[in-house]
């Protein structure tokens, strides 16, 4: 089938929308949770993701709304990895790491109490961005414009914070509130971004575009839009070889975010061995 | 008469039931030059963070500038530098001089400009800050601390890992900006360093052991029990070359 022909189906022309309204969200997100090195958090906020997704299964929540569904509970355990990281009892990557193990323990626990992995969950853990919903692609929406207007809104106190956390406290930013606000929004994003790369690989849409961004040594806001452009390009890109090589979407995106980061990386080497 | 610009009052802090700071009250009042002294663990980057509302205070009272630090809310009137950038990645995406503006709604070039200029760093303005060597950094976060001409500065160790050179640069302008009427509150562990710039002197372990002014100091027989010989004589030795106008060695 032509390429043009499969655009006109409504299912991929949402599937295009969503990924790359999601593709944006991420990568802006995670110009900051990089920089903070908390890049692990998608990872943990993913298989937590697992493990909503398990309960709304359970609990019986129709296909449409499961994303919806499985958002509160993962919004409030990034409050809680936000919680544990603040202590000075476990460190961040530790405190990452125990909401994650909770997350996908009670995920397997969940799914063997439903009658076993069935088609659906699997779905979840490797993506499938062709089933996404309008429910999704307005939830995308809002969540878009929310990261845009918080980053325009607070943009002095993120930038205070991403620096040194310490140092803006004495700077007087509400460095609480300004985490609080970054911790949700992520949570959103890996609910969101398990739908175009699966839960496998969340975590990588969230942290290659940035990593990428970070290595052309630009300004901040040029950072955050070179990492958006990078994330779009995979996801559009990938989309595309998915079709037309009969590929899967989640990680043929993935693939394409990492052939960016090899590229700017070989282009700096071969720049740097030039001068 | 004028406010105070730090009160303390019966602090107390501890990490995870391990006391750090007990009982500290102390008062700054504008223009002063306070060295804090003590050896590692004896509490005085506790007793700045708590200063600073990066630890909330456990017991005990802590005033800025008249007002409680719960509600403080005057924090263009501090500037803070730090022993060092935690965490600081390499690829930071900012440069010097945007490090400098961090936090500053109504940018100022000619201001920047000259802080730069003033700070040695001019040349570094359109650098990253990741790619700055820590003595480029620090002088990068003096002039941040600076450049919003703030009424109180803060210095916690901030030049453990300068050469000599820069070191005595970076003290003498502190001292010129105290001249100006800023206050400064400087904590390092080098007694010299503050026999020779500051004017008070505060030396702690977990609790008070000494403050006031050098000139009490150098008269109290008793602290030679606590410091040692040495130490106090270090301490005393450069208060009186700096106020006889010798140079410093």
């Amino acid at each position: 089938m032509e390429l043009s022909s499969i655009l006109n189906y409504e299912f991929v022309q949402r599937a295009f929308l969503g990924g790359i309204l999601i593709a944006a969200i991420a990568s802006i997100l995670g110009v900051f949770l990089v920089l903070r090195r908390f890049s692990l958090i998608g990872d943990g906020l993913s298989h937590v993701t697992f493990g909503s997704v398990a309960v709304v299964m359970l609990l019986g929540v129709s296909p449409t709304y499961i994303t919806l569904a499985a958002l509160p509970l993962v919004m409030l355990s990034s409050l809680a990895i936000l919680k544990l990281t603040q202590s000075k009892r476990i460190q961040g990557d530790a405190a990452i790491g125990i909401v994650s193990s909770i997350g996908i323990a009670a995920g397997i626990i969940l799914a063997s109490l439903s009658g076993g992995y069935n088609l659906d969950l699997f779905s979840y853990l490797f993506g499938n961005i062709l089933t996404v919903t309008h429910t999704e692609i307005l939830l995308s929406l809002i969540v878009f414009f929310t990261v845009v207007a918080t980053i325009v809104l607070f943009y002095d106190d993120l930038l205070a914070l991403t620096f040194d956390e310490e140092l803006a406290l004495t700077m007087g930013v509400k460095t609480k509130r300004i985490n609080m606000i970054l911790f949700l929004l992520t949570a959103v994003a890996a609910v969101l971004a398990m739908k175009v790369a699966g839960i496998m690989l969340v975590s990588a849409m969230l942290i290659i575009p940035p990593l990428t961004a970070l290595q052309l040594s630009l300004g901040f806001r040029m950072t955050m839009i070179a990492s958006v452009l990078f994330s779009i390009l995979s996801v559009t890109f990938g989309l595309i070889l998915a079709f037309v090589l009969n590929l899967p979407a989640g990680g043929t995106i993935v693939l394409l975010n990492i052939f960016f980061l090899l590229l700017v990386f070989g282009v700096k080497r071969i720049m740097s061995s030039t001068r | 008469m004028s406010e105070t610009i730090i009160s303390i009052e019966n602090l107390s802090f501890c990490y995870q039931g391990t006391e750090a700071i007990s009982d500290i009250s102390f008062v700054v009042n504008p223009g002063d030059y306070l060295g804090i002294a003590g050896s590692n663990g004896s509490g005085k980057s506790t007793l700045i963070k708590n200063i600073l509302g990066i630890l909330e205070p456990q017991k005990g009272n802590i005033r800025l500038f008249g007002q409680p630090l719960t509600s403080f809310n005057q924090w263009h009137r501090i500037g803070y530098l730090p022993q060092r950038i935690n965490a600081l990645n390499y690829h930071f995406p900012c440069t010097a001089a945007e490090i400098v503006q961090l936090g500053i709604k109504k940018r100022n070039p000619a201001a920047l400009k000259t802080i730069l200029a003033q700070m040695g760093i001019a040349h570094l303005a359109g650098k990253l800050i990741g790619e700055l060597s820590y003595g480029e950094q620090q002088r990068v976060m003096l002039a941040r601390a600076l450049i919003r001409k703030p009424d109180l500065l803060i210095f916690d160790e901030p030049t453990t890992a300068l050469d000599p050179e820069t070191r005595d640069v970076f003290y003498t302008l502190t001292e010129e900006v105290n001249r100006t009427g800023t206050t400064v509150v400087l904590v390092t562990h080098d007694t010299g360093i503050i026999g020779k710039y500051a004017r008070n002197l505060l030396y702690m372990d977990k609790k008070i052991i000494f403050f006031g002014t050098f000139e009490d100091f150098c008269a109290s027989a008793d602290m030679t029990g606590f410091f040692g010989p040495n130490s106090q004589h270090v301490i005393c030795h450069q208060h009186d070359k700096k106020r006889n106008g010798l140079t410093w060695n």
